[in-house]
């Protein structure tokens, strides 16, 4: 069984039908990348998921159940993190607030947390800080830490490379890398080499429909479906 | 939180507020100033829950007095149908409490989806009714002339706590250990019972997660928070604070009426301290207070003193004349409001902060 199973869902946001037929299946374990141009729908499948726009029609199954009805705050309760483009963090809060937000018994457990914090060191020097007043790179950090703090079934990931300097971007991917050893991740990503380097499945979703599902590897090596689902060289 | 210095000197000022009302009634041994520190007091309590709403959650809210007055009705009305007793005390705060509840998880269930406006305008229409019911119901509630009843024993003016050798009741520093002292120290207890726990509840994850919810309730929720479920159980919580100190004021009040624990006039009033204190600190509600109480009861007797010394001046007592102090207080606010927009509290503490 699937971890994560879409079923022919569709989603208006107002009188914009954005998601017409999305439908794939991911399994456990590893990186699930899903690719796409601006404005086709990337972001707003994983809104759906979570709820924070409700499909009109079709189905989202998490573990067998149909998930598609529930309140988001119920389907974060049962494992499901998603870390957002705009990072979802509380600026207002200190670093150590938002992580024990994400946490439900509003303890750490020490042996993660500091694994966590050998992943990004930046968090443990600002820890008592204004998550405001940390950089982009260190909100994404610390938005993926949060999304971390306690074992996760899924991670939904929305652009975490965006607007992120190379060196940064590097470190995030061997942090994922070592995520997904232990969890599943659904990753939406426009940066092609961060994407290839990391997925295991893939999706490619285009005007609001998945047109190609597949293997990374096949679609690393096949040079023209790359050209002509996703428009780059 | 940084430890920085305007951090030290907010928290540093409420303590010393609080010591000054420890030994209010021995510094200022007359009944006026007494009765200012309780009110100080009271309102310290009604004015930090009213801050659990609108600094903490972001909920505006106009039916913080008819919680504050359910609380004062439960107990008065307690107090003159079971005649003076701690039992009538604690059935009628129990009462008023269990109404309070009630009303506020009711109108929070049902509510507090809506937009912030609509939130605001539901509470008021329910105000209103509480109101028109208090001055209507006058078999139950005195109507417009309130309830007069009389205390538990030991607050009665003559009860004697402590006695000299000849029976009589003892002084210490010149203050007598009798009936009002024991109020005033029910009063004070109470009021920082109530004041610690709103503390504690701030600090603890409840309070992190209240906070989140006022900064951005679809990322609270997309972590797993019921933000209505939240909203409902601090307006509950908030109710049950006011409450509760409506029921310690109507019994140091002797008197519950709709004036002293129900108008609109309290409300804003509440509303102002927690402007001026600066919102979502709770510190900033006690300064707020203190400041707003001490200008409203002495500002009057400040502006005679000033009129009186420049009586030669042209002009100047005229515009010092105390009965103009109202004008006074206002010009005051709009100052406070220009120069601290974020509160007193607010901005100290903030300033002392690293960017």
């Amino acid at each position: 069984m699937s971890l994560l199973s879409l079923t022919n869902m569709q989603t208006q946001i107002g009188e914009y039908h954005v998601l017409h037929d999305v439908s794939f299946d991911v399994s456990e374990g590893g990186v699930f990348v899903l690719l796409g141009r601006n404005g086709a729908g990337k972001t707003t499948t994983l809104r759906s998921i979570m709820n924070m726009w409700t499909p009109s029609k079709g189905s989202v199954k998490f573990r067998g159940k149909d998930i598609s009805q529930m309140h988001t705050s119920d389907i974060a309760r049962m494992g499901v993190a998603f870390v957002p483009e705009d990072m979802g963090i509380f600026g207002g809060l200190t670093v150590e607030e938002n992580l024990v937000l994400a946490t439900a018994s509003g303890s750490f457990d020490p042996q993660r947390l500091e694994r966590i914090l050998e992943l990004f060191p930046a968090l443990k020097i600002f820890w008592n800080k204004q998550a405001m007043k940390l950089s982009g790179g260190q909100k994404q950090m610390l938005s993926v830490a949060r999304a971390i703090i306690e074992p996760r079934d899924l991670i939904l990931i929305d652009e975490p490379t965006k607007g992120l300097a190379p060196a940064i971007i590097s470190g995030m991917r061997d942090a994922f890398a070592e995520i997904a050893q232990n969890t599943t991740i659904l990753l939406v990503e426009q940066n092609l080499p961060f994407a290839l380097s990391l997925g295991r499945d893939m999706a490619v979703i285009d005007d609001g429909h998945v047109v190609h599902t597949g293997s990374m590897k096949a679609f690393a090596e096949d040079n023209e479906l790359q050209n002509t689902l996703l428009g780059l060289a | 939180m940084e430890k920085t210095n305007g951090n030290l000197l907010v928290k540093g000022t409420v303590f010393l507020v609080w010591a000054i009302l420890l030994f209010a009634p021995f510094l200022f041994q007359d009944v006026r100033s007494t009765e200012v520190a309780a009110r100080i007091l009271v309102f310290i309590v009604l004015v930090s829950s009213y801050d659990l709403l609108i600094g903490y959650t972001g909920i505006v809210s106009f039916a913080h007095t008819m919680f504050f007055g359910l609380g004062a009705y439960g107990t008065a009305i307690a107090l003159k149908t079971m005649g003076p007793s701690w039992s009538a005390v604690i059935l009628g705060a129990l009462i008023g409490l269990g109404i309070s509840l009630v009303i506020a998880l009711a109108v929070g269930l049902l509510s507090l989806r809506v937009k912030a406006i609509f939130f605001a305008m539901i509470t008021l229409a329910v105000a209103s009714v509480a109101l028109v019911m208090a001055s209507q119901l006058s078999g139950l509630t005195g109507g417009e002339d309130g309830i007069t009843y009389r205390p538990p024993s030991i607050f009665k003016p003559a009860a004697k706590l402590l006695t000299d050798e000849n029976g009589k009741v003892l002084r210490i520093f010149g203050v007598k250990m009798n009936g009002k002292i024991a109020a005033y120290y029910f009063v004070f207890f109470s009021s920082l019972i109530l004041f610690c726990v709103m503390l504690r509840l701030v600090v603890s994850p409840i309070g992190s997660v209240l906070k989140a919810i006022r900064e951005n309730e679809a990322r609270a929720e997309a972590i797993g928070y019921r933000v209505v479920a939240y909203r409902t159980l601090v307006f509950c919580a908030a109710a049950a604070f006011a409450s509760l100190i409506g029921s310690v004021y109507a019994v140091w009040l002797k008197y519950t009426g709709p004036d002293t624990v129900l108008s609109f006039a309290i409300m804003i009033d509440i509303l102002l301290m927690v402007v001026i204190g600066g919102m979502g600190t709770m510190w900033g509600a006690v300064i707020g207070v203190v400041m707003m109480t001490l200008a409203q009861y002495y500002l009057r007797d400040l502006m005679g003193v000033v009129a009186d010394a420049t009586h030669n001046l042209p002009i100047v007592p005229e515009l010092f004349d105390p009965d103009r102090w109202l004008l006074w207080l206002g010009l005051c606010f709009i100052l406070l409001v220009y120069f601290f927009p974020t509160g007193i509290a607010g901005r100290l503490m903030a300033k002392g902060e690293p960017a």
